[in-house]
């Protein structure tokens, strides 16, 4: 069949084209990309998502903040519930690509991309966040860790469109982090990253979540690493603990950005560093 | 098969008929004709190809052009006003911002942008938000002394 983008107007229609076997496309910033770098061809049909406004809404209701697939990263970086309360997740929207990707990249399609190196999804995991898909025919809400299968893969359904990332806010108590290594101050993809959320209670740690980016054919938690820190006030022995828990939960890659034992090195780093930022966030 | 559309580009429309994959930058340089916006890596890296889209800065080699229907779309070439280049363009010349040029239309762009959003920026705030702009040439010094210029103006 020849080629064909249809610009949707409501998202029904987009379900349709989906059905049909059409791929979405938002801001472009990975799907054209990803197709001019030789990594997979433009899909012969797409369906382009960026105009739904039924998608790019910003809602907090009963303690859970819902952002539309479609809301930019710039959005989300600059919206003050995100910064106060999730501030990893600003953290990551601050330094996704450029001003340019981030004026046109969608917080959905830094999900649904399922790039190892992904910003947003290490603090979304950490946040316990939530995916809303719907098909043509039914609704299902999944939770975002272990959403990603592998590289550029998901456990989304042929069909299925993203509609929405829901995050419980975090409670009193909470700090949170997300810090990458990197070369470049825009258009750079992580080094390694790593993004953590500490709740403190009477100065201890009561609840750790710690995420890799980079360092893995997905982005995961490292539950050795949160056993580490539940319980402690965070200390110098037990952040040295935690790095080496983390680099010793790294399974990287080498290439053009980085070698393996470099990347593995590295975690320890910015593990430490990323945890004491969320840490004094919660003090 | 081709579809018709309309791109209005720097306040003119221009009717054209695209392949569903056609890149918006490689739009304006073959539909539309203007030549300004450059491909410099076609990667998203370099930002040679950068133009503002209902004013937000986008790498149009990244970017479908159908997608841009209906939307405003700011090539350098639309920086100008009627009696001249722009402060900024001006502003380029005299600082030595300007050597082979080619990176010259994103980065004005890209400073046109970052200027709208941060008035009045500091020196990092410039050369980070042009960070996204590669340049070979000038050493970036030029360049940022000729946007720090302006917004101090």
């Amino acid at each position: 069949m020849s080629r064909s983008l249809l610009v949707a107007a409501s998202v029904e229609e987009a379900l349709g084209e989906l059905a049909g076997g059409a791929r979405a496309v938002a801001g472009g910033t990975d799907l054209v990309v990803g197709a001019r770098q030789g990594k997979a061809p433009l899909p012969e049909r797409l369906v382009a998502v960026h105009r739904l406004a039924e998608l790019a809404t910003m809602e907090e209701a009963d303690g859970v903040l819902r952002l539309g697939a479609g809301v930019t990263h710039a959005r989300v970086a600059a919206d003050l519930r995100v910064r106060a309360r999730l501030a990893a997740l600003a953290d990551a929207s601050t330094i996704v690509g450029s001003h340019a990707t981030r004026a046109q990249g969608t917080i959905g399609g830094n999900v649904m991309n399922a790039s190892p190196a992904a910003d947003t999804v290490g603090p979304l995991i950490c946040f316990g966040a939530s995916l809303r898909l719907r098909s043509a025919s039914a609704s299902r809400t999944v939770p975002l860790e272990g959403f990603a299968t592998g590289p550029g893969t998901t456990a989304a359904e042929p069909g299925e469109l993203l509609e929405a990332v829901e995050i419980p806010l975090p409670g009193e108590g909470a700090g949170s982090a997300y810090l990458r290594l990197d070369y470049r101050r825009q258009m750079e993809i992580a080094v390694v990253g790593v993004a953590a959320l500490v709740r403190l209670d009477g100065g201890r740690v009561a609840d750790a979540r710690v995420a890799i980016t980079a360092l893995a054919p997905t982005v995961r938690r490292v539950p050795d690493a949160e056993e580490i820190l539940a319980g402690t006030t965070g200390g110098a022995d037990t952040l040295e603990a935690l790095g080496e828990a983390v680099a010793a939960a790294s399974r990287p890659i080498s290439d053009v950005r980085g070698s393996a034992a470099y990347r593995s090195a590295m975690a320890a780093v910015i593990a430490r560093r990323a945890v004491q930022a969320a840490l004094e966030r919660a003090r | 098969m081709k579809v018709a559309a309309t791109l209005t580009v720097n306040g003119v429309d221009y009717p054209v008929e695209l392949d569903p994959h056609t890149t918006l930058l490689r739009a304006i340089r073959e539909h539309v004709g203007l030549t300004g916006s450059k491909e410099g890596c076609d990667d998203s890296e370099c930002g040679a190809c950068m133009v503002l889209l209902d004013d937000e800065p986008v790498n149009s080699c990244s970017y479908l052009a159908l997608q841009a229907e209906g939307r405003r779309i700011t090539t350098v070439e639309g920086l100008a006003g009627g009696s001249g280049l722009s402060p900024l363009q001006q502003a380029f010349l005299e600082h030595g911002g300007v050597q082979c040029g080619f990176c010259t239309p994103g980065m004005l762009i890209s400073a046109t942008a970052l200027l709208r959003r941060t008035p009045s920026p500091s020196e990092d705030d410039v050369r980070i938000a042009l960070s996204g702009n590669l340049c070979r040439c000038t050493g970036y010094d030029g360049i940022v002394k000729a946007v720090l210029d302006v917004a101090g103006r």
